[in-house]
């Protein structure tokens, strides 16, 4: 298990234990986080799980793929530290991460 | 205000009407009624990751058992509602119970159409639309085994894909031209077709089917192109909006339930979500659509909330829809038409592409394939109804972003 703290754009914080081989969307999702709206479930095609990842993890998880980053491109509010929750992958080594939601995922 | 929201069919549309309502401080009482065994859950990996086998079926469900506690939804579950009762709003179940509501939502999703084929009914033969057909048809993707696909549409085209995969031995009949005929221009059908053909699929397009018989324990598939052998059939030949209940209870039926830009019925008490409606749509020729995507059953449910709260907002987003098959992501958004112009961006042997549908000058839809930025930018020139020059989308050098 790890623990992955998510932030509510309003501040709002939980930290819940995430199941290894689940996203970081699916995370928030079956925890009834709210911020992540993640239409298309995971796949990759819809953009609405934006999130951004606390700065010392951006090198602990696993790199954009090619289709991550340009969904994000076109994303509202990007920054550097910007992901799609549903391409993280969780595993043990991510126990700790932090992100947060932006304001809007639309 | 509704004091008691009561939904039928308990699938993509409404388990996002009860998020919906939720965040926005719905408080009457919520009943969902459900035909099948299990809570909401995302049908597109049926026939992609789950049918493969590399994704639990837990991650099927849209929200978890606790959001419906949580969100103090009644739950009737293996339960099938047979009729509505508008003078007296009440909603008779399996059985005889009755539900009364002040508003209802109709969100009865579509069922698979069957082929009309002598033969189509022996064993054998498996549709997909639920997770148990998906059970059914698992423990059938064995290396070796033979399977005749019945239609090149996208389901069956996806389920081609996980199939050649698995090392089957697959066949493809498609009584049209063209694979994904309804749905894209003949350059991605013909993309599409190679990719299969490259992953040793059959494809037989033009071909008509005779009928179906038992041939020792196999199946004979006996078509206008000769006999195809094979050890189990997949269907996958389109659907059926689950309309019958709207229609017995005197509701505005033509090709699904008759709904206005706020999926509202005729019936002020009683709304219709998602692939059983009939909707209006700025972005098709006719003005009306009936529109079988998971965006489609998202957005009207959060206009069908919004109307509930007494906040009604106009529905008129771009209709947007992917499909997954082997390494290919293909996203497209609007609506196609025959008469369109169309204008490729990028070599499809890059296997990265996109092909731009132009009406009157105006982007009406983009098919993208491992093309994100084509897909998420079309998307904006779609809605804002921009007029792009042919030869500026073509280029390859200007990039999406510059298109606006
Ligand atoms: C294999 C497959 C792959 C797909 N892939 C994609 C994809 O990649 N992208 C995409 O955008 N879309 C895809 N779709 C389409 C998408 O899943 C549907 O458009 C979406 O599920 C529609 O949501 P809905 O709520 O309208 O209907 P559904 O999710 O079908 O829910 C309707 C529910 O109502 C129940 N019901 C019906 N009648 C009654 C009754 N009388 N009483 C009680 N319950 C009743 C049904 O049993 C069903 O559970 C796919 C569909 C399938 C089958
Ligand atoms: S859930 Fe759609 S892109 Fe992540």
């Amino acid at each position: 298990m790890a623990k992955i703290k998510y932030i509510e754009h309003n501040g709002k914080e939980h930290v819940v234990d995430v199941k290894p081989g689940m996203s970081v969307m699916e995370g928030a999702v079956k925890n009834l986080i709210p911020g992540i709206d993640a239409d298309c479930g995971g796949a990759c095609a819809c953009a609405t799980c934006h999130v951004y990842v606390g700065q010392e993890w951006l090198s602990k998880i696993e790199p954009m793929q090619e289709m991550e980053k340009t969904m994000l491109d076109f994303a509202e509010g990007v920054e550097g530290n910007s992901r799609l929750s549903c391409q993280i992958k969780v595993t043990d080594a991510l126990d700790g991460l932090t992100v947060k939601m932006p304001k809007s995922q639309h | 205000m509704t004091d008691s929201l009561l939904i039928v069919g308990a699938g993509q549309a409404a388990s996002q009407l009860i998020a919906s309502l939720r965040q926005d401080g719905f408080a009457g009482a919520i009943t969902l009624v459900g035909e099948e065994a299990y809570i909401p859950y995302q049908r597109p990996p049926l026939s992609k990751a789950f049918l493969a086998g590399e994704l639990a079926r837990e991650r099927l469900f849209i929200k978890p058992e606790e959001f419906y506690a949580e969100a103090k939804v009644t739950l009737h579950l293996n339960t099938r509602a047979t009729a509505i009762d508008r003078a007296r709003k009440v909603v008779t179940l399996e059985g005889g119970n009755e539900l009364g509501y002040t508003a209802l939502a109709l969100t009865t999703g579509s069922r698979v159409r069957k082929l009309p084929l002598p033969g189509a009914e022996l064993p054998g033969c498996y549709y997909l639309r639920g997770i148990a057909d998906v059970e059914l048809l698992q423990d059938k993707l064995k290396a070796g085994n033979r399977v005749a696909i019945i239609g090149a549409g996208y389901i069956g085209l996806e389920v081609a894909a996980v199939a050649a995969k698995h090392k089957l031995k697959v066949t493809v009949l498609e009584a049209l031209p063209r694979v994904m005929a309804r749905a894209a221009c003949t350059e991605l059908s013909a993309f599409y077709e190679e990719q299969h053909r490259k992953a040793g699929v059959d494809i037989r397009c033009n071909t008509k089917l005779e009928a179906i018989e038992k041939h020792g324990s196999a199946l004979a598939i006996k078509t206008s192109g000769g006999i195809v052998e094979a050890d189990f059939v997949l269907i996958g030949i389109g659907i059926v909006p689950n309309v019958e209940l709207a229609s017995a209870a005197g509701l505005k039926v033509d090709n699904g339930i008759v709904v206005d830009d706020h999926a509202r019925t005729q019936d002020p008490a009683i709304y219709s979500i998602g692939d059983c409606t009939n909707l209006p749509c700025t972005y098709s020729t006719t003005g009306r659509i009936r529109l079988e995507s998971v965006q489609n059953a998202i957005d009207q449910a959060k206009h069908a909330a919004l109307s509930l709260m007494g906040k009604p907002k106009a529905y008129n987003e771009v209709p947007w829809f992917w499909s997954d098959q082997y390494d290919l992501k293909l996203q497209i958004a609007g609506l196609g038409d025959p008469g369109d112009q169309i204008v490729l961006r990028g070599d499809p042997t890059s296997r990265s592409f996109a092909a731009f549908r132009l009406r009157g000058g105006v982007v009406a839809a983009v098919e993208a394939v491992n093309a994100a930025p084509e897909y998420m930018m079309g998307r904006r020139l779609i809605a804002a109804r921009a007029k792009v020059a042919p030869e500026r989308l073509a280029d390859k050098t200007i990039p999406m972003k510059d298109m606006a």
